[in-house]
């Protein structure tokens, strides 16, 4: 190859103006800084770390990893040589497979003592709860009335009258899905006279959907919410009709959709200080302040779930248009750590 | 001695370039997956081959990607000819426009395709989770590969030659296939084997429009590395994608080697002309039709639902993108533009600067180095983004800790992007007479001098349609970014799957919005860059 060192020098200079384009200030100065991963459903408004920040002089940069199987993965694949300090978003369908890679330090928050025996999944606090989130079934208000009333339990589903209603999400690529697998494995246990298995034969012949993720099932198959699809009744979160008013334009008196109580699966996420963090006592702070009132008031209105910290009120939509179960079903995560991923296999089989 | 130096820089910014991001993170997630207790263990390899499921996996995935290249060709190549030859009103749109898909991100098409392939859609049948509504959204996805590689060269190819064919006595088509088609063959494999790797690496689409049972070797990594955890499988299944792409590419790129034709280009103004008989006429109506369906109506869909909410008109979804009601989830729409501009740039700039340099490897250093390199240079188009994503955790730790740096975001870009360049750029140059430059030689200009003032030129529009591809990958975020940790930087494509991911009616429209306005955004760069005229030498 002949060419003039004016052409290299030219997309040299090229590579290096593209460098400048979008380098950071990369600016050290003493103040203490504290990595947070988290996937991207991750939202908080950024005052409430600048209060941390005021209260601690420690500054915390926020770093997504993708969904929270991916994130999970990435923790483990750098577990040798940490990407942050602190890390958010395990939940307890994922939880012994964190357990069992040694990826978080044993930290017991003073703060736990807000937070209800049944979320603290972890005796030896590796990991503390931030908040939970039913998955629940939730149905068109609309669509149901005298002629045929909305379901009430997982039976209910398999009856001939609601063929072809409901969508789900497959258990395999989405966290709602896998959620809702537990549910019925809870619910119908393996070796009992009707398994879960027999449930999911019987849904498969009721004309249930299957769908990758939750955005399909409820923003293209669901009808209600964006009003898109033609099936009434879909696998989604007990905080999804207090979004759907919130989110309404014009705001409507009651909520368009509704959540069957029956058949929830609490999800629990919880937060770690990362093994191999040099993080310290800042670390520490940080997990202590997720479970304050001034992080714990947010998560509501901005990731939908509901707060680990049993002191901290719900905004007046959680209590006004959704359902919190009061027995929400669930299953131990060393359980589902062992049992996981042939459950899943199992699925695909019947369901193929 | 800086003619040396200099050429030894040339080789070494790209060799060094994909070195660094791609060859050494994809070897450490590799041997990270097959080391068991600090052993080489193939024993997931024979597992994986052994699974008559994965071996079905492995063949959907062939035949899908072949299916989805010829369906895109067989569209794509008469728009490719009648946007190159004939002068209408609207082309510059109809050019700029195909190229709109490449930055939406599946999801969002996913809402589009579902709407239109549903039972109510215009086609009357429920193609919802058919193998169809795969290849439908592919040929959405990569027609403008087809239109803009084929077409940059076509509008430069000299007409008088089928003329001249057509005056011996051939047919027109006749005169297609016997003179056209063999001197087009380098664009058109170009384009064939930048849409094979695309879907062939298909992921959104596949999980989005196929629903749970269909599945390829990339949808099976993702699965296999991030919800069954099992690294082994998802690392024996990369090394299998990556054989059977490395495989294909030499192939590939050794035919190349031997095909290139020299031709004597034209500017596009005396190629082109008025569609004058009625037969001209139909063929740029149907064809222009064609394109309105498969690649129209889609974002027609999606822009409509960003301005109609219940039944009526409405701009309150534009207005509420600013709105402080959705928390933290509310990315205010300036700040995401911001973002993705500054990414899109960097990573076009990149792309640009290495791929151009590469290009001119592998067009004047004919041989089997040569050819390797071409080949590598596209195999990141062909690995699975989750593998790539991972890469960078496992190999950029040492000795700088790039993990977490925002530069990792336009590099994923440009991994992908760099394709593109080399793919528009090499046809060309390849076909650029050797006598040119002999000229200039005879006239007294240095190697140097000569490339810069005969290869330049003309190599610089077809480079130009490579950075617009660029631009256009990396604001629709293509490739491994979903994988890597990033810093919370959102942009455009990040700002809308928050949105989807609420629930909420004017959540689903200001996610419509957004779409609409990073729609808008790429068809003004790309018009732009389509007016782009680089000295006196008119449309080259």
């Amino acid at each position: 190859m002949r060419t003039r060192p004016t052409a290299v020098v030219l997309a040299g200079a090229a590579v290096a103006a593209a460098l400048a384009a979008c380098g950071g200030d990369g600016a050290t100065d003493d103040m203490t800084e504290l990595t947070l991963l988290t996937h991207d459903s991750f939202a908080i408004p950024d005052e409430v770390l600048e209060a941390f920040t005021r209260e601690t002089g420690v500054t915390v940069t926020l770093t997504a990893g993708g969904d929270a199987g991916s994130v999970l993965t990435q923790a483990i694949l750098t577990k040798d040589n940490p990407i942050a300090d602190v890390m958010f978003g395990v939940d307890n369908t994922f939880l012994s497979r964190a357990l069992d890679e040694d990826i978080f330090v044993a930290y017991r928050s003073p703060a736990l003592d807000t937070v209800p025996a049944d979320l603290q999944l972890d005796p030896q606090h590796r990991v503390t709860p931030i908040d939970f989130g039913d998955v629940c079934l939730n149905y068109d208000v609309e669509a149901f009335g005298a002629d045929l009333a909305a379901p009430a339990t997982l039976e209910d589903l398999t009856d001939p009258a609601y063929r072809g209603l409901l969508v789900v999400e497959s258990p395999a690529t989405s966290s709602p899905g896998l959620a809702f697998l537990l549910a019925t494995i809870a619910r119908f246990p393996e070796g009992s006279d009707y398994p879960w298995q027999a449930y999911w034969e019987d849904l498969a012949a009721n004309d249930v959907l299957v769908t990758s993720g939750w955005e399909e099932a409820y923003n293209a198959e669901f009808s209600g919410g964006a009003g898109e699809g033609s099936r009434p009744l879909v696998v989604s979160y007990a905080s999804s009709p207090p979004a759907e008013v919130i989110f309404a334009e014009p705001r409507p008196e009651t909520a368009p959709t509704a959540v069957i109580t029956d058949g929830c699966f609490r999800q629990v996420e919880f937060a770690g200080i990362l093994e191999g963090s040099d993080g310290g006592s800042a670390a520490e702070a940080l997990v202590d302040f997720m479970l304050t009132e001034t992080f714990q008031s947010e998560v509501a209105l901005n990731m939908f779930v509901f707060p680990a910290n049993a002191d901290v009120a719900l905004p007046p939509e959680f209590v006004e248009f959704t359902i919190v179960p009061t027995t929400p079903l669930t299953i131990d995560p060393r359980e589902i750590g062992n049992r996981r991923d042939a459950w899943i296999g199992e699925w695909i089989e019947i369901m193929q | 001695m800086t003619r040396t130096v200099g050429r030894v820089v040339a080789v070494a910014i790209p060799v060094v370039f994909l070195g660094w991001f791609f060859v050494y993170p994809l070897v450490a997630i590799l041997a990270t997956g097959l080391t068991d207790a600090g052993r080489i263990d193939l024993s997931p390899l024979r597992d994986v081959l052994g699974s008559a499921r994965l071996r079905g996996v492995a063949w959907f995935t062939i035949w899908q990607a072949c299916a989805s290249t010829i369906l895109t060709l067989l569209v794509g190549l008469p728009a490719a000819y009648v946007l190159a030859r004939y002068e209408f009103p609207g082309r510059r749109l109809v050019r700029a426009a195909v190229i709109v898909p490449f930055v939406l991100p599946t999801v969002v098409v996913g809402t589009a395709f579902l709407a239109l392939l549903g039972p109510g859609g215009p086609l009357g049948v429920d193609l919802r989770r058919t193998v169809w509504a795969i290849l439908l959204a592919h040929v959405f996805y990569n027609v403008a590969v087809v239109v803009r590689t084929v077409g940059t060269l076509w509008e430069r190819l000299d007409p008088t030659l089928e003329d001249a064919a057509a005056m011996l006595g051939a047919g027109r088509w006749r005169a297609f296939r016997e003179v056209t088609l063999p001197l087009l063959r380098p664009a058109i494999a170009s384009a064939a084997s930048i849409v094979f790797l695309f879907t062939f690496t298909s992921f959104g689409v596949i999980l989005i429009l196929g629903g749970f049972r269909f599945s390829t070797l990339e949808t099976e990594i993702y699965t296999q590395a991030t919800a069954l955890f099992d690294l082994p499988v998802a690392a024996a299944i990369s090394l299998l994608q990556l054989a059977g792409v490395g495989t294909l590419l030499l192939v590939y790129s050794r035919r190349q080697a031997r095909r290139t034709v020299e031709l004597a280009l034209q500017a596009r103004a005396d190629t082109a002309r008025r569609p004058a008989t009625w037969r001209a006429r139909t063929l740029v109506t149907a064809t222009v039709t064609m394109l309105a369906l498969l690649v129209g109506s889609p974002i027609a869909v999606l822009v409509l639902r960003s301005v109609t909410a219940g039944g009526s008109w409405t701009i309150s979804f534009y207005r509420g993108l600013g709105a402080s009601t959705a928390g933290a989830l509310a990315v205010p729409p300036g700040q995401a533009i911001v973002n993705s501009l500054r990414f899109a740039t960097a990573a076009t700039v990149l792309a640009l600067g290495i791929g151009m340099l590469a290009a001119v490897i592998i067009t004047y250093r004919r041989g089997r180095l040569a050819t390797a390199f071409d080949a590598v240079l596209m195999l990141p188009l062909g690995t699975s983004a989750v593998t790539i994503g991972f890469g960078f955790l496992v190999a950029l730790g040492r000795p700088v800790d790039l993990r977490t740096s925002p530069w990792l975001v336009p590099v994923a870009h440009a991994l992908v992007a760099i394709p593109f360049v080399v793919r528009a750029a090499t046809p060309v140059m390849a076909a650029i007479p050797a006598r040119l430059r002999e000229a200039a030689a005879v006239l007294g200009a240095g190697p140097g001098r000569a490339w810069r003032e005969v290869d330049l030129p003309i190599a610089t529009r077809a480079a130009l349609v490579g950075a617009g591809f660029a631009f256009a990958v990396s604001l629709g975020e293509f490739g491994a970014t979903s994988f890597i940790a990033r810093p919370s930087t959102p942009t455009l494509p990040v700002a809308i799957f928050r949105l989807l991911g609420q629930p909420g009616a004017a959540t689903f429209g200001r996610a419509m919005a957004l779409a609409t306005i990073l729609m808008a955004l790429t068809a003004t760069a790309i018009v732009l860059a389509d007016r782009f005229r680089f000295g006196d030498l008119g449309d080259f």
